[in-house]
């Protein structure tokens, strides 16, 4: 057969080259021009070179942020990741109640970011709060305003709250694609809950449990509204995590060129690590985990 | 080893069933006797499977009991009856080593790992994997893992069954005809109770010592493979065994003569006046055709399969199948058919009926 060639189909391609430069292309272009530009205000700029780059890099202030988002995702993973299996290998497996469970997990996930923050802004709230005012009742010291761990705590626990159903979602549609010969031979071969878990289950969810966890990390370091309403950052610094600390630089302070250096770094972070993850899991995945 | 036997068992898949058709499985009394091979035969959806899950313990039937030699074990699970089962897809262990799987059964049963070591070898060496028991069993083809699935199942010795659910429909046919060749091989060194469920013929009546056909939810005979064919129970198991299976034809039946279309047949035996929905069942190795006696047929074509030729007649709209020999001469004279009257069965509502010696 003799393929045709039609050069002109390269205009089909036109639309999505248009869409992705003005969504993507071209704002990062803008943060690239600022991030080696200085400027005095009315509009002009000055050649600065990798200046900006080299005083970020020096600058304690990134380093923290970054100790600081690097822990809570550490934190979140190391939460989310079993209690959704365990939720998934706990939810019906069929009927009414297997959709009611799916229907009651998919709750936290509709909800906006911000809205999500306020409601544990409130809930945490020691004079009006359910949970802070019941706390304080105990009498546990729990006020996220001033205490650094009760702060960590709360959003921390809201992250949970709103995105361990994304896990325990994922790890289900897992587990349902495993047929029942399996778990059949398994009672045959006398094997363990453990052992079924082990080497039927666990096997079986790996791949979307590694896509549970890339999402759940990206999604984790560039978290901005929900802490963002909760602490605002605080108290302190102690829950400045890099986006809030990025806008705060860029919009708060107007440091247009340290701001547009450190989201390239921070960019170039999360490129990095998603990459490793990727090569792990793909690793992983050819030498049978 | 265990004789199984089937008391009043039957088995709905619905909560209230109402009639009889509501069953998958119909009320069955059955003795497998202890260290038999047996063949479970019968089209998809006949219940095989159903009836074979309730012995492995993965279904517990609506009605009837189970009993393992005298022990009922109706409501026991799977893990106490101590059977082993291979289903029709592999099912391996991906993460274990091809080792690991073929130990899981024996080592979960916390057996010495010198046992399991000598055994696993024996069992590896017995399905041709000894090369590579220390693969992944991820990334091996399907057959091969079908082979660990079978190896997997009889690695233990003591099983009181050993349970097949076709397990050879992923395996190539000359693999087919070697597994088949070793599992009967094993039968015959250990004597398991082995109960092999299939829809294919052949590797039923190669299997086994005695076949179950099984149609619509009802065991419709069991025997040995010449029983079965020569005498059939029911017409099902006429057609559904041979190759072209058996002839059944509507006919009147009086006493030693049957009447197909108003021409007579005679019969070997008597039958007195038969009711209900009768026909006669001719095997086509024992139709011949002929030139001066018999029905007359109209013949349609005639297949040469190498070793016999069938010929497709028809008469009066009812087919009917002939086998002849590969040598025998076919001429355009040959236009009649005649049946070997000790070998016409004669059936009432599709059930085989005695009749006694003319």
């Amino acid at each position: 057969m003799n393929k045709t060639v039609n050069q002109k189909a390269w205009f089909l391609v036109l639309p999505v080259l248009v869409l992705v430069a003005f969504s993507a292309v071209i704002p990062l272009m803008t943060v690239v021009n600022y991030s080696v530009q200085d400027t005095f205000g009315n509009n002009q700029f000055f050649w600065a070179g990798l200046e900006w780059f080299e005083e970020m890099l020096r600058d304690e202030r990134m380093w923290n942020a970054l100790q600081r988002q690097l822990m809570f995702s550490a934190i979140i993973l190391a939460i989310e990741v079993p209690l959704g299996v365990f939720i998934a290998l706990n939810m019906p497996k069929g009927g009414f109640w297997a959709s009611f469970c799916l229907v009651l997990m998919s709750l936290p996930l509709l909800i906006p970011w911000n809205v999500v923050g306020t409601i544990w802004q409130i809930f945490g709230r020691v004079d009006i709060g359910l949970l802070g005012h019941t706390l304080d009742a105990l009498g546990i010291d729990y006020n996220y305003t001033q205490n650094i761990f009760a702060a960590w705590a709360t959003i921390v626990v809201m992250d949970v709250w709103h995105w361990t159903s994304l896990v325990a979602l994922l790890a289900y549609a897992g587990l349902k694609s495993i047929p029942d010969a399996y778990y059949q031979a398994a009672k045959i071969d006398q094997a363990s809950r453990w052992k079924v878990f082990r080497y039927i289950e666990l096997p079986k969810m790996m791949g979307v449990l590694m896509i549970a966890i890339l999402l759940r990390f990206m999604d984790s370091f560039m978290i901005y509204t929900e802490p963002f309403v909760v602490t605002g950052g605080g108290p302190g610094n102690a829950t400045t995590l890099l986006s809030i600390d990025l806008v705060k630089m860029a919009l708060g302070q107007f440091d247009l060129g340290p701001a547009a250096a450190f989201s390239i770094m921070y960019f170039l972070v999360i490129l990095l690590i998603s990459w490793v993850f990727y090569t792990v899991m793909t690793n992983l995945d050819k030498k049978g985990m | 080893m265990a004789k199984i036997t089937l008391d009043n068992l039957a088995h709905s898949y619905m909560p209230n069933p109402a009639s009889e058709d509501d069953y998958a499985l119909k009320e069955l009394n059955h003795v497998w006797e202890d260290g038999a091979a047996y063949a479970l035969l019968g089209a998809s959806g006949c219940g095989k499977s159903t009836l074979l899950n309730i012995i492995s313990g993965l279904l517990t039937p609506s009605q009837g009991r189970i009993l393992f030699n005298d022990t009922d074990v109706t409501r026991s699970p799977t893990a106490e009856r101590n059977i082993a089962q291979v289903f029709q897809f592999p099912v391996v262990y991906d993460t274990m080593t091809v080792r690991d799987n073929l130990a899981f059964p024996l080592r979960n049963r916390g057996r010495a790992e010198s046992e399991v070591a000598e055994r696993v070898q024996e069992i590896a060496r017995m399905i041709g994997m000894e090369h590579m028991l220390n693969r992944k069993a991820r990334g091996l083809g399907a057959d091969e893992k079908q082979k660990i699935s079978l190896g997997r199942g009889m690695v233990r010795r003591d099983v009181n069954a050993l349970l097949f659910d076709e397990p050879l429909t992923v395996i190539d046919p000359h693999m087919k005809w070697e597994l088949r060749t070793q599992l009967k091989r094993l039968h015959n060194e250990f004597g398991h109770t082995m109960i092999y469920v299939t829809h294919d013929q052949t590797e039923a009546l190669t299997f086994a010592d005695r076949v179950v056909v099984m149609h619509d939810g009802r065991v419709v005979q069991i025997g040995t493979p010449e029983e079965l064919f020569e005498r059939p129970e029911h017409t099902f198991v006429g057609y559904f065994i041979g190759s072209p299976g058996m002839n059944v034809i509507p006919a009147k039946v009086d006493g030693n003569r049957a009447y197909i279309e108003g021409t007579e047949l005679p019969l070997a035996r008597g039958y007195g006046a038969l009711k209900g929905k009768v026909a006669i069942g001719v095997r086509p190795e024992y139709a011949r055709l002929s030139s001066s006696e018999g029905l007359p047929v109209r013949v349609r074509r005639v297949e040469d399969v190498g070793r016999h030729k069938i010929i497709r007649a028809e008469f009066f709209g009812h087919e009917i199948a002939i086998i002849a020999g590969e040598d025998d001469r076919i001429g355009a004279d040959m236009t009649r058919v005649t049946f070997d009257p000790a070998h016409v069965n004669v059936y009432a509502n599709d059930w085989l009926v005695a009749g006694e010696a003319a």
